[in-house]
């Protein structure tokens, strides 16, 4: 049907979204990668020329490293964990038919509206202030000393918080996927005499698990980068630095644009991979 | 053994009662089929029996035991459902091998039982295969297969044939019948179609709204229908209705007459008429003829009889098979 004309017309007219949307990504990244062959201190003497791959080197090295992979991987690892088998009870649980059905569902969407800093220091505020919390508060009643969530259990604190961001879409996923199962397959397993955690195990599970690995791995693109819910609780501190925020304290807080942007450079590369395997993943379920 | 007794069962979904009292007798390795227009309880009263519903009041007892609040895994019945129902994430060895998974039976006797169904139902070359690889009529015998595996009581059968194409469905027809024969194992089966009821049921029962209309076996609902509407379900073409003038010669409100009981002639008969349309198959025709006093009517004639649009006939009823009702519908003996 397009004529040569007409394509390139359509490309004249695409022209000017497409090079804004490269520019927006070929810049930063391009600097980034340039940044990270450099010293360069901006409070500390500027641009101090050309040092190959020693910042590369320098990031891996630095003692907080490890730790801050160790701390990245604990939180995405325990939100997924907790939101994917929430998501799969709530889910189940919505699906039955119940009085104030929509209502419900709202509000357990509710908090993915939410904004991350919102939402984190209302929790850090209003439920985990040790004096003022609503969770302090409870364990007055009880008679224990409250708890001081973000320092005493800082890891578990920032994952509950993160959960909470998070389960609402993974319920949504998970109830559209739970809503597609026929019931006569249901039907037909509770005739085959399988009770009801038999019928969970074998046939429901099994048809949640493409829907669960889409959420697995948009969640963990999205919880690589968690920035947000950790400046505004800990700042970090007490084992919660993560490798995003440790990049951030590279760039501003060490004022070293150099070693911050060999460390985003490693951030991508872990990032692509992950969004490798979802394109592959997405990209069958939408042939299937 | 597999004989099942309803007694005064009725089921109701809020307000609206689909299943009125309803009292039916199933014997031990009886074809049963229901039969009746759509949204009339079929599937309902099957869903009953098998335990998926449950009843509003009333009492389901099978082989002499109250099955009424039994599980329905534990009412030993094997349902085939019009979808198929198939595990889409199993092989189709591992969704006959479902239900005795279930039961935990001994692996070796699974094994058997197996490779035993799937020889019967020539499923033997698809045994690995997913049930989105194979056809229609495919998986259908793969339900049947993970039905027939627990050696069931009885079987269920919720309009088993509706999703496949005519030829399929004539093949199906036979082959569940075979099956029946093989296992002489009751069977209940749900279908709106009169031409499967017919040539598939020891029994009949025909329904509306929730209804019994008739039990009987094929050749009674044909010769003897009890009222107007098994008169209108069974046979087909449909039996020809007249009522008014000629009815009340017969001292009957309605009268009934089968389009292959009425010969036709071009010359002579009893009512004349103008065809309105002949279709020639070859072993018959049919035609409707339309008749100023009696309205349309259907005849069939064996073999050929050349007529065509307009031509006047002379239609001759056989007496002898004529139905009559009385004005509320059921048929005068
Ligand atoms: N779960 C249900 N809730 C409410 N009404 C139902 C339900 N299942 C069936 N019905 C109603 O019961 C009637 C009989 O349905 P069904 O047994 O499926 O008919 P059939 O199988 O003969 O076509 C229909 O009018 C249908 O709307
Ligand atoms: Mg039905």
């Amino acid at each position: 049907m397009a004529t040569q004309h007409s394509r390139s017309a359509a490309r004249l007219m695409m022209a000017p979204a497409v090079i804004l949307l490269l520019g927006w990504m070929l810049v930063p990244l391009s600097m980034t990668v340039l940044f990270s062959f450099k010293k360069y201190l901006p409070m500390r003497g500027g641009d101090l020329g050309w040092v190959g791959f020693d910042n590369y080197v320098r990031f891996v090295s630095s003692s907080a490293f490890w730790p801050s992979v160790q701390a990245t991987l604990l939180i995405v690892g325990g939100v997924l964990l907790i939101t994917v088998v929430l998501g799969v009870v709530l889910a189940l649980l919505l699906d039955q038919p119940m009085w104030g059905q929509g209502i419900v569902r709202i509000l357990v969407i509710a908090p993915f509206f939410v904004m991350p800093t919102v939402s984190a220091l209302v929790w850090k505020n209003m439920f985990m202030d040790p004096v003022n919390g609503l969770l302090a508060h409870v364990w007055k009643f009880f008679g224990a000393a409250p708890v001081e969530w973000l320092s005493q259990a800082s890891m578990q604190s920032i994952i509950l918080i993160v959960s909470w961001q998070w389960l609402p879409f993974a319920t949504l996923i998970l109830l559209t996927a739970v809503q597609s199962l026929d019931s006569e397959q249901l039907e037909a397993a509770e005739m085959d005499g399988a009770p009801v955690f038999k019928r969970f195990w074998y046939i429901i599970l099994p048809h949640l698990a493409r829907a669960i690995t889409v959420v697995v791995l948009i969640q963990t693109i999205f919880l690589l980068s968690i920035f947000a819910e950790i400046f505004v609780t800990t700042q970090g501190s007490f084992g919660t630095k993560t490798l995003t925020y440790l990049i951030f304290q590279r760039v501003l807080e060490s004022q070293n644009v150099g070693l911050g942007s060999a460390g985003g450079v490693y951030a991508i590369i872990l990032a692509n991979i992950v969004a490798i395997f979802l394109m592959r993943i997405v990209g069958k379920n939408l042939d299937a | 053994m597999g004989s099942i007794t309803l007694s005064k069962v009725t089921k109701s979904f809020g307000e609206a009662q689909v299943i009125p009292p309803l009292d039916l007798e199933i014997n031990d390795g009886e074809f049963v089929v229901f039969v009746g227009p759509s949204g009339c309880g079929k599937s309902t009263l099957l869903r009953l029996i098998a335990g998926l519903e449950d009843v509003s009041s009333g009492e389901i007892s099978i082989d002499g035991v109250d099955a009424t609040s039994l599980a329905p895994a534990k009412r030993k019945l094997a349902m085939v459902f019009q979808s198929y129902a198939l595990y889409p994430h199993m092989s189709v060895k591992k969704n006959i091998a479902f239900p005795l998974k279930m039961a935990g039976m001994d692996p070796a006797e699974q094994e058997k039982r197996i490779a035993n169904a799937a020889k019967v139902l020539n499923l033997t070359d698809y045994i690995d295969r997913r049930p989105g690889q194979l056809s229609g009529g495919q998986r259908q015998r793969v339900a049947i297969g993970r039905a027939i595996v627990r050696e069931p009581e009885a079987f269920l059968f919720d309009e088993p044939l509706s999703n496949l194409d005519a030829a399929l469905r004539v093949n199906m027809r036979a082959e569940i019948s075979e099956l029946h024969q093989q296992l002489a194992t009751t069977m209940i089966y749900v279908t709106h179609d009169q031409v499967e009821a017919m040539t598939m049921a020891d029994k009949i029962v025909v329904l509306r709204a929730g209804h019994i209309e008739q039990v009987g076996s094929p050749l009674e609902l044909y010769e003897r229908p009890r009222n107007l509407f098994v008169a209108g379900f069974i046979g087909s073409p449909k039996m020809n209705l007249i009522s008014g003038a000629e009815a009340a010669k017969h001292d009957a409100a309605t009268i009934g007459i089968r389009p292959e009981h009425i010969t036709l002639s071009k010359e002579s008969g009893t009512w004349a008429g103008k065809v309105g349309l002949a279709e020639h198959l070859g072993s018959d025709t049919f035609s409707r003829i339309h008749s100023d006093e009696l309205g349309e009517i259907t005849v069939r004639t064996i073999g050929d009889f050349a007529i065509k649009h307009g031509d006047t006939v002379y239609m001759t009823p056989d007496m002898s098979k004529l139905h009559r009702f009385d004005a509320d519908g059921l048929a005068i003996r």
